[in-house]
């Protein structure tokens, strides 16, 4: 099935779109991620100029968020204040991504920053995941507990001023903390078409200390918003959103995602975690092979 | 790029004696469409003396087809502190879209390079016109460099056998535009050749145009860019919103 993608300028074949599409879904419905750090690299491996696919994967994610938030608001997993917070930030994040973006490009640097970004952030929380999921998995095999954590929330938070309520986490915190956290995820969503769950859901849970019931739901209600912003952003500035591209993606990822919804069920969490990490490290070590060994070309063009 | 197409007409008009080459195209209108995977033109036409007879003795034929000229920044990779990142430049004011030549033998083997180069006869002979710089030995590998990635793409190759000449007539190529062909003003050029001579040569236009589905999207994205975003953002929140309300039913 041949489908002309206006924007990219270019002719694909529609079904390894949808296909692709689906397999992020999966993983956004398994894991609760959006799925972007997969859709975006594997669209430019397929030829698609890297700021469409980021651009496009982001109304990926928008689609992929819509169901998963829902159902989590259905049973009150979300923290709507601290979502409003991290939704404020991330805004304000896509913003400075955007003028990030076009500092990094006029320099040439666009895509060497975003493989290293790719390189360090998905290598470190793969890692990070890895081995926390490993110690759960073994803890289950031998039966041990896990030693409880000390503390709540990281020492730098707690010494932020003006302390709000957010009764939902169960927190009492400063709010700039995640608005903060927000603002980070907002840029690296701009500048990676990521939607950034898998860096947001660990910093709630061990930076925040977030109450573990709310933490997936604000996390997607989060995405949701600041994905919405991103796709916004992009269509106003570098006008490379193409809806048959994301179309194609969003058939294939909210299908994906309800099976992934229905796996993830059956499936025992802490080895999901780990099926999620080596994916995620797999993803990086791709990336860092073009950075440190041989990237893919050596030259380059950009139509100016 | 106008320039050998003015000499070629001067020429073409300061020797009226010589051979009449006529050409034509099978498609002057490519409609980039839904759908759209690619074109194949057909180019060809006929050479002829002023008498309308054929010419007397063997030629070659050489097609150059050549799409919207661009200002390009082409970037080289190099290996900093152990990680590949962009470390030089070089900016050309006029790299065609799209570049193909078509001849009926390696163009080495009917032209000199000077005679090459004069009519763009090849992708070595390419005048990007470089900004800036005016040290060859520096804009040769970024040139090459500019070549080999539009090579890649798909968008520029060389065909040494992609013309057929039959009874020292009628002429005929090929020529592929892939789907990432860019929209614009193309010219095809024919050039009829003998003994590293040009004999004749005549020039076609082809018009390629987004048209329908395709050209409403990139139009309202390029023009209406508010709107856009607004369709896009309605668009995935009501597809994962659908799925979502039939998948918990289910």
């Amino acid at each position: 099935m041949d489908v002309y993608l206006p924007i990219a300028n270019l002719a694909v074949n529609g079904l390894v779109i949808v296909g692709l599409g689906a397999l992020t879904g999966l993983l956004s419905g398994m894991f609760g991620v959006g799925g972007g750090f997969l859709t975006t690299p594997l669209l430019i491996f397929y030829g698609v100029p890297p700021t469409v696919a980021a651009a496009s994967a982001a109304s990926q994610v928008t689609g992929a968020s819509v169901s998963g938030a829902l159902a989590h608001a259905r049973r009150g997993g979300i923290d709507y204040q601290m979502g409003a917070v991290l939704v404020a930030g991330g805004v304000v994040g896509t913003g400075l991504g955007a003028l990030l973006f076009q500092l990094l490009q006029a320099l040439g640097q666009i895509d060497t920053t975003i493989n290293l970004l790719y390189v360090i952030l998905l290598g470190s929380i793969g890692t990070l995941m890895a081995v926390e999921s490993l110690g759960a998995v073994r803890a289950r095999r031998t039966g041990l507990a896990r030693p409880a954590r000390r503390r709540r929330h990281h020492p730098l938070v707690a010494s932020l001023p003006m302390r709000w309520r957010f009764y939902r986490s169960g927190l009492y915190i400063s709010p700039l903390a995640p608005l903060l956290l927000g603002m980070l995820t907002g840029m690296l969503t701009m500048l990676m078409g990521i939607g950034g769950g898998f860096i947001l859901v660990p910093a709630m849970l061990y930076v925040l200390g977030m109450s573990v019931t709310v933490v997936v739901g604000t996390s997607l209600f989060q995405i949701l918003f600041v994905t919405i912003a991103t796709t916004m952003m992009h269509a106003l500035t570098t006008h490379a959103v193409d809806l048959v591209l994301a179309s194609l993606l969003l058939v294939g990822s909210v299908l994906g995602a309800q099976a992934g919804a229905f796996l993830a069920q059956k499936a025992k969490p802490d080895v999901l975690r780990l099926v999620l990490a080596m994916i995620v490290l797999a993803v990086a070590v791709r990336m860092a092979l073009g950075l440190g060994w041989q990237p893919d070309e050596i030259f380059t063009v950009v139509v100016q | 790029m106008l320039l050998p197409a003015m000499l070629v007409l001067l020429c073409g008009a300061a020797a009226p004696e010589g051979p009449v080459l006529v050409p034509e195209v099978s498609q002057h209108v490519i409609h980039v469409e839904q759908g759209f995977t690619g074109a194949d033109l057909l180019l060809y036409g006929a050479i002829l003396t002023p008498e309308g007879q054929p010419v007397d003795s063997d030629y070659d034929i050489v097609v150059v087809v050549e799409g919207p000229p661009r200002a390009v920044v082409v970037r080289e990779k190099r290996q900093v502190a152990g990680v590949w990142v962009n470390a030089a430049s070089s900016r050309f004011r006029s790299a065609p879209g799209f570049f193909a030549v078509a001849s009926s033998r390696p163009v080495a083997g009917i032209v000199d390079a000077r005679t090459a180069s004069i009519y763009e006869l090849g992708l070595s002979f390419l005048q990007l016109s470089p900004i800036g710089s005016i040290d060859p030995a520096h804009e040769a590998p970024f040139a090459r460099g500019l070549v080999a990635h539009m090579q890649r793409m798909g968008l520029y190759h060389e065909d040494p056998q992609a013309v057929t000449i039959s009874h020292r007539v009628l002429y005929q190529a090929r020529i592929a535009l892939p789907s990432s062909v860019p929209t614009g003003d193309y010219t095809a050029e024919t050039f009829a050749i003998r003994q590293g001579r040009v004999l004749a040569s005549g020039i076609t236009r082809i018009r390629v145009d987004k048209q329908g589905f395709a050209r409403l999207i990139a139009d309202r994205a390029e023009h209406a860019g508010l709107a856009y975003g607004l369709c896009a953002v309605a668009l995935s929140v009501a597809m994962g919103w659908i799925a979502g309300r039939l998948f918990a039913r289910v």
